[in-house]
């Protein structure tokens, strides 16, 4: 038992995912679900404490370090591995199953990493196991944009190998702990964690990548990659001020893109950059309240955002469609993962007794206590704006709306059995806050619901409803539309690929007249040496031998005049 | 071939009274601000009615503003997929 009690949980998902592999129907969902459930109980058994230990190079690793942060991100990729599991039952593609095995080890890796060399490990194959996820839809545009996603990943990986090494020089020890922004390998590791966090530039993989996923990928990546990456800046960068300034713009820009994007699942892939500003903007402020709010809110948005993209995903799998202006009114034929999406929309836009509103309120409580109040009110402005796009228009286009006349179905039972536990989730932690803040890092005494706070909530939500509605029959409410919204990947994509381009037409000429000069040159330097040493060249003639004796008599004759003259 | 099953919102009296519950709801939210004593956080929020105005005029401005980033944001669907065969 004290083997099994030290078992580093990713050991257990590498081996379910080499098992995975090899076996097929029941035995392998059996397989699956073992691994979160296994995960699970090893992690309660596993005391606090660097539990394991060796020496490399000379610097002492440590792979499996357990304390109360790390703990918490533990169980909550756990909890959202087991729901994702059971979600991508009914697939048989053996890649994605073996994929999502891997990836959820590598997560759970980096949360217990005690030093930044295993770290970076598996933030490496957390980058490329992630790809499969994408690639697996095998569609030209994922095979694309899973491209664009690894290249990204791997450059935070370097980064973040980059500024590992600069730390060692200077420090001495590998140990993943408090960081800072000194010296270059802070903003070096800071940019590595920045990247995989969705910061504003460094966030079009997300959006990108995401919704091309497999309808069941998309629920795995939403809870994991983000999730490492939010852990990583509360050990390594709380308290950092950059951060507050970083976590509203992310609250607040992607919400306009929500509102005009077509595709629901893209719509979602923004809302979650904007959850996350939440939880950035916490970290930076760095009290024990705050950081508190950040990882609940992290458990929280992991539950309900896995919720709206797997009711999303569910349609996507039923419909083989996605995006607003195809879809509607289809409550009627799937009023099941209808309501299960309403209570993930619920959750998100933190209505009281929803498992949203019990760790926003936490984050808010702390962002005023510390005194920042602009701050403050645009975090309100993004909780409105996230109630408008991701609370009402996820379900209002793919369940309401017009009836777009779609043959549909629920879909098959274990996507209705995951939603169905996430929504339980939600709705009991939003009932019963103390069970997540009782696994919390920080103890602490917080009640959400007390009557200023619900009432102000209540009001924020029904006049955001209100505003929505208003839109609405004013028609003034943008309709849903076939398009692309420009957005920082066009740089990459375009602009750089345009300047490329264009750069290469105007040095063509030029390019042109050089060669041609050369070319001209060297033909010009051939005929010459053509003319003097070719075969009728002066200097390559062939002399007969009478003529040398001549001109040897001629030499001759005139040495000895030159001598009769001297002497 | 059976007639077509009318639905909870095909009728528009039910989504008018989807709609009135919500009116109700709004108006009981600000009648409800005068009746209980609010421990305000801060200074703003202590003026009557702030979340809801708040939260009823940023949802009008963001929707406003994104209508007008789409003028320039907006590009036909297979704007990238065509993107490589352009000289």
């Amino acid at each position: 038992m004290s083997g099994f009690a030290q078992l580093p949980p990713f050991l257990i998902f590498y081996t379910a995912a080499v098992l995975a592999g090899f076996t097929r129907g029941t035995p392998r969902s059996l397989v699956l679900l073992a691994a979160p459930l296994l995960g699970g109980l090893c992690l309660f058994g596993l005391a606090s404490g660097e539990l394991l230990q060796f020496e490399f190079l000379g610097y002492t690793l440590v792979p499996l370090r357990v304390d109360s942060l790390s703990r918490v991100f533990g169980y909550l990729f756990l909890t959202a591995g087991f729901i994702a599991v059971i979600f991508s039952l009914h697939v048989k593609d053996t890649l994605q199953h073996v994929a999502a095995m891997v990836y959820t080890g590598s997560a759970l890796g980096a949360a217990f990493a005690g030093d930044l060399l295993t770290l970076f490990v598996f933030w490496e194959l957390l980058a490329v196991s992630s790809v499969f996820l994408v690639w697996a839809r095998r569609t030209e545009r994922a095979l694309a944009a899973g491209l664009r996603y690894l290249v990204i990943q791997i450059t935070s990986g370097v980064l973040l190998l980059a500024g590992t090494l600069l730390h060692l020089q200077q420090t001495g020890s590998p140990a993943f702990s408090h960081i800072g922004l000194d010296g270059l390998s802070g903003w070096l590791i800071f940019t590595a964690f920045g990247i995989k966090c969705a910061f504003p530039f460094l966030h079009n993989w997300l959006t990108d990548a995401y919704p091309e996923a497999t309808p069941t990928g998309t629920v795995f990546l939403s809870a994991m990659t983000t999730k490492v990456a939010v852990y990583a800046l509360a050990r390594g960068f709380p308290g950092t001020e950059l951060l507050i300034w970083i976590g509203a713009a992310m609250t607040c820009f992607p919400i306009f893109y929500a509102v005009i994007e077509n595709d629901l699942r893209r719509v979602l892939a923004y809302s979650m950059i904007n959850q996350i500003g939440f939880m950035i903007c916490a970290i930076g402020i760095g009290t024990t309240l705050a950081l508190n709010g950040a990882v609940a809110h992290a458990f929280n948005e992991v539950i309900f955002k896995g919720l709206l993209l797997m009711s999303m995903g569910a349609v996507l799998h039923v419909t083989g469609r996605s995006n607003g202006s195809d879809l509607g009114g289809l409550y009627k034929t799937m009023p099941k993962t209808a309501a299960l999406c309403i209570v993930g929309a619920l959750s998100i836009s933190a209505f009281p007794l929803f498992s949203g509103f019990v760790s926003k309120a936490v984050i808010m409580s702390a962002v005023l206590a510390a005194g920042h109040d602009w701050i403050w009110l645009a975090l309100l402005f993004a909780s409105a704006g996230v109630f408008h796009h991701a609370g009402i228009k996820i379900p209002y286009f793919a369940f309401f709306a017009h009836d777009a006349g779609i043959q549909a179905t629920e879909p098959p039972r274990n996507m209705l059995l995951a939603m169905s536990l996430a929504a339980v989730l939600c709705v009991g932690i939003g009932v019963y806050p103390e069970a997540l803040y009782r696994l919390l890092p920080y103890a602490m005494h917080y009640d959400p619901y007390d009557a200023t706070h619900v009432i102000s909530q209540l009001q924020l939500l029904c006049f955001a409803a209100l505003a929505f509605t208003w839109l609405k029959l004013q028609g003034i409410y943008p309709p849903e539309l076939r398009a692309v919204n420009l957005d920082f990947d066009w740089t990459y994509r375009r602009l750089l690929p345009g300047m490329y381009r264009r750069l290469l037409a105007t040095l063509a000429p030029l390019d042109h007249a050089i060669r041609q000069g050369m070319a001209g040159m060297a033909r010009e330097t051939i005929a010459t040496l053509f003319r003097q040493h070719g075969p009728r060249g002066l200097l390559a003639r062939t002399w007969p031998t009478g003529s040398m004796v001549l001109w040897v008599a001629v030499l001759l004759g005139a040495y000895l005049l030159a001598y009769l003259l001297a002497w | 071939m059976q007639a077509k099953r009318k639905h909870l919102f095909d009728k528009p009296r039910n989504v008018r009274r989807l709609l009135y519950v919500l009116y109700s709801i709004c108006a009981l939210l600000l009648a409800i601000e005068f009746l209980y004593q609010r421990h305000s956080q801060h200074a703003w929020d202590s003026w009557p009615g702030f979340y809801a105005g708040y939260g009823f005029v940023g949802c009008v401005l963001l929707v406003l503003v994104a209508k007008l980033l789409r003028r320039f944001l907006q590009r036909p669907a297979n704007y990238y997929d065509d993107g490589d065969d352009e000289p």
